[in-house]
């Protein structure tokens, strides 16, 4: 495929669901391929569905010979399929030939080759020019031949003469003991080896592919589970191999009016995986509820995988918190799909999730809850499918709503380990104090967009769900009626605070006042005292002068001073000085 | 690799007007060695030990591919006893006359 000069490995299509994505295009054209596996793998299916999906998807007639199974029955056993192996054989799109040896009937002596098979199957796909072959299973031969090394080396030939017929064969191969097929077909077909196998795992069956050998092309190497149901077989690639699904900025309502405010006042993005965990009991359905709802409210079609509620129960329940989802199943906007998640396998479930996706175009499809899935496999296998379901969805452009149930102690580990899959994560927990267990709600990430990082208390009203901001305080986060006592608490605290303040007020003001009476008072002494200070310093300054009057009137009266007033001398020098 | 004539249908050994009591089918493809010593020990068996009362047919599948699938043919070259009934089947070369004599029942019938 990705050679210029040299012509890669050319492809041939299944057409099975799946495979031809793992195998990169399909089964390597014009070679053999092995397909080997215990009894009751659905080898011969599987050869079966190469050849008519052959028929009549890619205009490819094909061959089928038979060791084991009449025409007839094949008829009958792919029947239940949907595959008209008649009307093709009429058609002249598919030729069916039953090789059997009776060994009681048949003698060997002397020498002989297998040239009659060789001349039956070259008859049958010049009859009309088959494409492809299916050779189920060669190995019946090892019963009815007693010359092995004649087997052997006519097997040998077949093969390469299948390849210079330049058509695509399966052959199928019984799994031997230490072998892949009991007779060592593996060693004549090299290029392209695909196992198949089942295997019960708490009493329901997985069945997986794993493609061994694929010469001259790169292929998935995984085990992948595979189912046969009505519509044939279908392989699960765990993931799809690239991450390249496109991200819508388109966001779509929560169906919660004041979540949607929490993610950034929009909701989540259309095409988004959003998981909502929570223990029993904290409203995990009832969200999905919602989002359903909202979906249906805007035309879209939405699928409810309910693994818990029957879908009339889930209405009931749902009719209790004003939620009508029964209007939108009537009018088909709605697909409540109720099921055991023990009825089948995961991949049973999971192919039916394909179906219904395909059959219904889901804008929106919730699963709740996906941990309910969890006793039916291991926990890696229901990873393996979460992780499936969320790039199936993504793919599709659809958006995913699952809820998860967890153990409220460890709620962020949830069992499935899926939460870094998700890109909205909302976690739901019960909160008891004082008698009582109220729901909170808090958004643990939501990628791609601004989201509040508050909690809310989340209470179920006969009007859906409503959230309620929680009393934060330092007695830590109170919910319910405890939150409502708190907040009365608060209101009479408040009262009481008003009521204080006035009273302060009131004492200050009097207090200024009389303040301002004693400033008066002191003001007016102040005033009296300077009055007394003036009058005092008048009155020195009067005495001052009255005995200096006197001692002038004295000293004049004693002769020792003249007319100018000038005292005596009492001697020269002093006076020059 | 097969060659390209081929012997076909050689006229079957009829000794009676009747039907015969055994009726033999040779299927052989094309004139390989192997087909030629079938034939050749099969003639020779006949003539031993069936005294005339038989008819062989020699079917080619390269001629007639079509009846391969009647009477299950894999192995070639195939001789088929279809009388007296049951059906039996030899593979092979007919090499070995003691064999062949038991899986057409003549054992017995001697």
């Amino acid at each position: 495929m990705k050679g210029k000069s040299l012509q890669g490995l050319s492809k041939v299509p299944t057409g099975i669901n799946g495979l031809d994505e793992i195998t990169l295009g399909g089964l390597p054209g014009g070679r053999p391929t092995l397909i080997c596996g215990g009894a009751g793998c659905g080898k011969t299916l599987f050869g079966i569905e190469f050849l008519v999906r052959g028929a009549t998807e890619f205009g490819e007639p094909g061959v089928c010979i038979s060791f084991e199974e009449s025409a007839h029955d094949l008829e009958m056993n792919v029947a239940s399929l949907g595959f008209d192996l008649q009307k093709l054989q009429r058609t002249k799109k598919l030729v069916i030939d039953h090789i059997y040896i009776d060994k009681s009937e048949i003698s060997e002596t002397g020498e002989y080759d297998l040239e009659g098979l060789f001349i039956r199957l070259g008859s049958a796909i010049d009859s009309i020019g088959a494409k492809r072959v299916l050779l189920d299973t060669p190995e019946a031969l090892f019963a009815g031949l007693s010359d092995v090394g004649v087997l052997r080396s006519e097997l040998r030939r077949l093969f390469g003469w299948l390849k210079d017929k330049r058509v695509t064969a399966v052959i199928t191969g019984e799994r031997g003991e230490g072998t892949l097929t009991r007779h060592g077909l593996e060693e004549y077909v090299s290029d392209c080896v695909i196992l198949l196998d089942h295997r019960v795992q708490n009493d329901a069956v997985t069945r997986r592919l794993r493609i061994l050998k694929y010469r001259g092309s790169t292929h998935g190497t995984n085990e992948y589970p595979f189912l046969i149901d009505e519509q044939g077989i279908s392989v699960l690639p765990v993931t799809s191999l690239g991450l390249t699904h496109r991200a819508s900025k388109e966001r779509i309502s929560t169906g919660i009016a004041a979540l949607d405010n929490m993610l950034d006042g929009q909701g989540y993005f259309r095409g988004s995986s959003i998981l909502v965990t929570g223990s029993a009991g904290t409203g995990k359905t009832t969200m999905g509820a919602h989002f359903v709802d909202a979906a249906c409210r805007r035309g879209e079609n939405a699928i409810l995988f309910s693994f818990e509620e029957s879908p009339q129960q889930l209405i009931r329940n749902m009719r209790s918190i004003g939620l009508d989802l029964g209007r939108w199943v009537k009018n088909g906007l709605l697909h409540i799909e109720a099921a055991r998640p023990t009825a089948f396998g995961l991949e049973m479930h999971l192919v039916r999730m394909h179906h219904l996706l395909a059959e219904h175009k889901a804008s929106v499809v919730v699963i709740d809850p996906i941990s309910a899935l969890l006793p039916g496999g291991s926990a890696h296998d229901v990873h393996a499918l979460v992780l499936r379901v969320v790039d199936f969805l993504k793919n599709n452009g659809s958006t995913g709503f699952f809820t998860s149930v967890a153990v409220e102690d460890d709620l962020q580990a949830t069992s499935l380990s899926i939460s870094s899959l998700v890109d909205t994560w909302i976690l739901l927990r019960n909160i008891e104090v004082n008698g009582e267990r109220n729901r909170v709600l808090y958004v643990l990430k939501s990628r791609g967009m601004a989201h509040s990082n508050q909690i809310r208390e989340f209470l179920l009203t006969p009007r859906g769900v409503q959230l309620r901001e929680v009393y934060l305080g330092p007695g830590g986060v109170l919910t319910g009626s405890a939150r409502v006592a708190r907040e009365a608490e608060e209101r009479r605290e408040l009262l009481r605070q008003q009521q204080t303040n006035k009273d302060r007020q009131l004492a200050v003001k009097i207090s200024l006042r009389s303040l301002e009476a004693k400033i008066a008072a002191l003001q007016a002494e102040k005033e009296a005292r300077e009055s007394e200070l003036a009058a005092a310093i008048g009155e020195s300054e009067e005495q001052k002068t009255a005995r200096l009057a006197d001692r002038d009137s004295l000293r004049r009266s004693r002769g020792m001073i003249d007319s100018l007033g000038r005292g005596p001398r009492p001697n020269g020098r002093e006076r020059k000085s | 690799m097969k060659p390209a004539k081929q012997t076909k249908a050689k006229p079957a050994t009829k000794t009676k007007p009747a039907e015969p009591r055994y009726d033999l089918r040779l299927y052989v493809a094309g004139q390989t060695p192997r087909s030629l010593q079938a034939l050749s020990n099969l003639k020779k068996i006949c003539e031993e030990h069936l005294a005339g009362d038989y008819r062989v047919e020699i079917i080619d599948l390269l001629k007639k591919p079509q009846l391969a699938a009647g009477d299950q043919i894999l192995a070639i070259p195939t001789l088929v006893r279809t009388l007296p009934k049951p059906a039996r089947k030899i593979i092979g070369d007919l090499s070995n006359t003691e064999r062949v004599l038991v899986g057409l029942d003549l054992r017995l019938h001697r």
